[in-house]
């Protein structure tokens, strides 16, 4: 029986519903040490002098340590890395651990203090007084295009680069020349904080006997964080090691290479002593990078009919203070989205990045696809109230292929799309979603005159996951490659034993790689361990972001277990004293073509592979493979999300009452887990498109950083999801999988705010900023009503 | 200064300073980590767990307002032969948890919420975790895990 496709209960599940998971503030080992970070209260100024006495004093204290004093100590011998400079002139000022003499953000660190524990190393980072002299600050993107002041006094201006992409400019002004409609429309993808519920944290630990260092991180990235801190600190990797134990949840903010790392690892090694921090929830928002952060310009030329011409597409992202591992690239993740899932004969895409003193920003849960899908989705509702037409008509007649399934097809962005079979997802939630008597009640709402208005949102989504063919990335200036690694090991008992590049943080992945090595095998998935996370176990692998694991990690155990069954196979034919061209292999045992009454099971033979007392001649012994899988093409999951929304007029409140999604992430390997995906996803969006925003004052402060203010949705704001699926396999991959962690963000904002505007449109309000707060719904309609506040 | 707690059905005694949380002490004095903390203003739940039978965000109290008390975490909610509790098994089989860090949180909430409410509606459960946040599941699992557990139990 196939376990790939079945709802297999979660092997992570037991340890981490009785508090057997070990997440790193949950590792205690004698001697540590705790950081703690002195943080610039100015976004933007200069450090004139640092008095560390008192601090110094202070009980249990062992150490403090200037910014004057780390850098002078050697530690490092580069800056903070940036792995992706998307051109060859990009600006990307020097980023080290510590402020060197300006800061340039609020929370930026400018001495660190090392206390026998928490509260001692926060109260002694309370006493270090530090003389600072304000400089003008570049509150927003706005600001920093003004370029009146600028982010770094190094700098000239605070624009970091300028990124086109446009394939055929001749055919892109052509085709706004001959729109009957144009849509012009101006979107902002507000700053958003990751908010994994488990704080990120860093311990490391050097070997007793010296030499060694192990560094536990809340990472996403151990594999890349080991080589970025060999490539920082000038420490071998051959003498790192790093584990990302239980991590509790990522969605993009847990694959940085931070400062606190850096300095927890190079301290830890100097010192001769354990070191760790874990920030505080209230800290985050200066600690760890966020995402979004970007002003869309979005235009549409269409004929007459509605059918699309042209898109043209500027974007000003908002950078931060500083380029991290990936800040620059994560607005062009999306620019080959904006033609979305329709057949647009022009296309254009420009980019400017720009740095504000702000928090840097770099991935989160979808990174760049949501804005591209947001920006599209939202303009092409825009184009069916123009035309005249509903906003389904206005997708079915722009679909790729006209809605029909279709493989390899090229898409003007330059990319290919592996498969696609956009008509039924739209028919399909529309059918959930009981579209035609919805509009029915919306209209007798309106009728009736009621003050609580009903909105029908929807949005079509494709989204770039299987990151990534390596000569892909490289074409894009990225500094690394997007293959996975895999090893696959039969154990003398019979039990096998996986090893993953990829690192798992509530994804399940010991229990989805399971299903398909059981499968491969023919073996109880019970029998297979999943190893990952610890570079000494899994030295090579690129680690988990973009919807990347199944589709690359996944495919790549799934190879090596090919290569196990095919060594096995020549084994059981010597065994057997048969020719291997007649072995066959099903449901985990070989036999002889013909003569069903002789045949192995690969338990066996993999005894019998340990022991090596009678294998062909020439052959090694045991039962081991590895493979590195390198994608020849993305993948490219898509879906209709259907948003259904009440809207109080006396209040402005948004009340999400239902949400369909029928997603299509081609193959499933285990159903309960991609529905799992699918809902924290849409949550996510949820948040985005409704409550959640990180807001700045004029000076570059971030006036609602912990959980009191930055609004997590809770229970009670989500409803039930009806979910359900189609599947398109892949061509990209053998396994026809596509990746499905960021599908539910990707299409959920846009169906959202879709609905939002539908809701709002008896008001005349076309368009409204995210979040849609109570507030700003009720002075959008009473703006929409002729201004009476 | 001494606290005397009661943890699990076990007496601890341990040394902490006045204004250590109940969190810190039973993570650290302790060594119990399956209680997490999320945030710092008392908002996410993660730390939840049951002092005397009701539900405590226990970053909310010094461990010295503790002194005396029965106090029950996660790592006291399955039986001594390892069987889960049924809200255990409940957050297991609906996959009521992906990441697992608000789940120590989130299941002694639930639990809780279970002994006041046995048969809560769907609108109850979601009330009666409202203090208590996720960011992987989006709440639906979570609210059919306890809505199974209370249909389990009933």
């Amino acid at each position: 029986m196939s376990s790939v496709g079945t709802p297999m209960l979660r092997k992570e599940d037991p340890k981490l519903l009785t508090g057997e998971g070990k997440y790193v503030d949950d590792i205690q080992v004698a001697g540590q040490l705790w950081m703690g970070m002195v943080r610039s209260p100015y976004a933007h100024a200069t450090i004139n002098s640092v008095d560390a006495s008192a601090a110094a004093e202070a009980p249990g204290v062992h150490a403090v340590y200037t910014a004057t004093d780390l850098l002078g100590m050697g530690l490092w011998i580069g800056p903070l890395p940036c792995a992706w400079p998307v051109t060859p002139d990009m600006v990307n000022p020097p980023h080290f651990p510590v402020a060197d003499g300006e800061v340039h953000h609020v929370g930026e660190i400018v001495a660190v203090v090392l206390a026998d524990d928490r509260y001692r190393a926060a109260d002694a980072a309370e006493l270090v007084v530090v003389d600072y002299e304000p400089l003008p600050v570049v509150a927003s993107v706005a600001d920093a295009v003004a370029d009146a002041s600028m982010v770094h006094s190094s700098l000239e201006s605070n624009k970091a680069y300028h990124w086109p992409l446009i394939p055929d400019p001749d055919a892109l002004e052509a085709a706004f020349a001959n729109a009957t409609h144009h849509v012009d429309a101006s979107f902002v993808q507000q700053r958003m904080i990751p908010s994994a519920m488990e704080p990120r944290g860093v311990l490391a630990v050097p070997s007793p006997h010296g030499g060694d260092i192990t560094l536990y991180s809340a990472t996403q990235v151990p594999h890349i964080l080991k080589v970025m801190v060999a490539a920082t600190t000038g420490i071998p990797e051959s003498k790192i090691r790093v584990i990302a134990p239980a991590v509790g949840g990522g969605f993009g903010a847990k694959l940085n290479v931070n400062p606190d790392e850096l300095l927890a690892v190079t301290l830890a090694n100097k010192l001769g002593r354990p070191v760790r921090w874990t920030e505080t929830r209230s800290e985050a928002a200066f600690s760890t990078h966020q995402g979004r952060g970007q002003n869309q310009r979005i235009e549409l030329a269409a004929d007459g009919d509605g059918k699309l011409l042209g898109v043209r597409v500027h974007l000003d992202a908002d950078m931060g203070a500083y380029m991290m591992l990936i800040t620059p690239g994560v607005p062009l993740l999306g620019s080959f989205l904006y033609t979305g899932v329709y057949a647009v004969p022009a296309f254009g895409f420009t980019c400017d990045g720009w740095f504000t003193n702000l928090t840097p920003t770099d991935a989160y849960r979808g990174a760049g696809r949501p804005e591209a899908s947001y920006a599209i989705e939202r303009a092409m509702d825009i184009l069916a109230s123009k035309v005249g037409i509903g906003p389904d008509e206005i997708r079915r007649r722009n679909y790729l292929a006209g809605g029909e399934h279709f493989e390899n097809l090229d898409v003007p962005s330059t990319l290919t799309f592996d498969s696609g079979h956009y008509g039924p997802s739209l028919d399909r939630a529309l059918e959930l979603a009981g579209y035609g008597d919805l509009r029915a009640e919306q209209q007798a709402r309106r009728d009736g005159g009621s003050t609580k208005q009903l909105g029908i949102g929807m949005c079509t989504y494709v989204e770039i996951c299987g990151l990534a063919p390596s000569r892909a990335l490289g074409g894009l200036g990225y500094g690394a490659g997007g293959w996975e690694h895999a090893t696959v090991r039969m154990l003398p008992t019979g039990k096998v034993e996986v090893v993953s590049g990829s690192t798992p943080h509530g994804q399940g992945h010991e229990t989805s790689w399971s299903q398909i090595v059981a499968d491969k095998l023919g073996v109880d998935p019970a029998d297979v361990e999943v190893l990952h996370s610890d570079t000494a176990i899994s030295p090579l692998g690129l680690d988990t972001y973009g919807s990347r694991s199944l589709a690359v990690g996944g495919v790549a155990i799934a190879n090596a277990c090919d290569k196990v069954v095919e060594k096995a196979k020549l084994i059981a034919a010597h065994s057997m004293e048969a020719s291997a061209d007649d072995m066959e292999f099903d449901g985990g045992m070989f036999s002889v073509a013909g003569s069903p009454d002789k045949a192995m099971a690969i338990q066996e033979i993999a005894f019998g592979a340990f022991t090596a007392h009678d294998l062909p001649d020439g052959m090694e012994p045991n039962l081991q493979e590895q493979t590195t899988w390198d994608p020849p093409n993305f993948a490219f999951p898509f879906g209709t999300h259907v948003a259904v929304v009440e809207i109080d007029e006396d209040t402005g409140n948004v009340e999400l009452q239902n949400y369909i999604a029928v997603d299509d992430c081609g193959v499933q390997v285990n159903p309960m887990i991609v529905a799992g995906q699918v809902h924290g996803g849409i949550a996510q969006g949820v948040g985005q498109a409704l409550w959640e925003g990180a807001n700045y004052d004029e000076d570059g402060n971030c006036t609602n950083p912990s959980f009191m203010d930055y609004l997590v949705p809770s229970p009670t704001e989500m409803p039930n999801f009806t979910l359900d699926f189609t599947v398109t396999p892949s061509t990209s991959n053998p396994l026809g999988v596509k990746g499905v962690g960021e599908a539910g963000t990707i299409g959920s904002a846009a169906a959202v705010i879709n609905a939002v505007c539908d809701g709002l449109s008896p008001y005349g309000v076309t368009d409204i900023e995210m979040p849609a707060t109570p507030q700003r719904v009720w002075r959008a309609i009473q703006d929409g009503k002729g201004g009476a506040s | 200064m001494e606290v005397q707690v009661t943890v699990n059905g076990q007496s601890h005694s341990a040394d902490c300073e006045p204004r250590t949380l109940l969190v810190h002490f039973i993570r650290e004095q302790l060594g119990l980590t399956g209680t997490n903390i999320g945030c710092d203003t008392s908002s996410c739940g993660a730390c939840t767990v049951h002092i005397d039978g009701e539900s405590v965000k226990s970053c909310t109290m010094f461990a010295a307002q503790a002194r005396g008390a029965d106090i029950t975490t996660i790592e006291g909610l399955a039986a001594d032969d390892g069987t889960l509790h049924p809200m255990q098994q409940a957050f297991m089989e609906c996959h009521g948890l992906q990441c697992g860090y608000c789940t120590p949180g989130m299941v002694m909430a639930a639990t809780s919420l279970l002994s006041e409410n046995p048969s809560p509606t769907e609108t109850e459960v979601r009330e009666g975790l409202e203090g208590n946040l996720c960011r992987c599941t989006g709440y639906h699992n979570i609210v059919k895990s306890v809505l199974a557990a209370a249909g389990g139990e009933s």
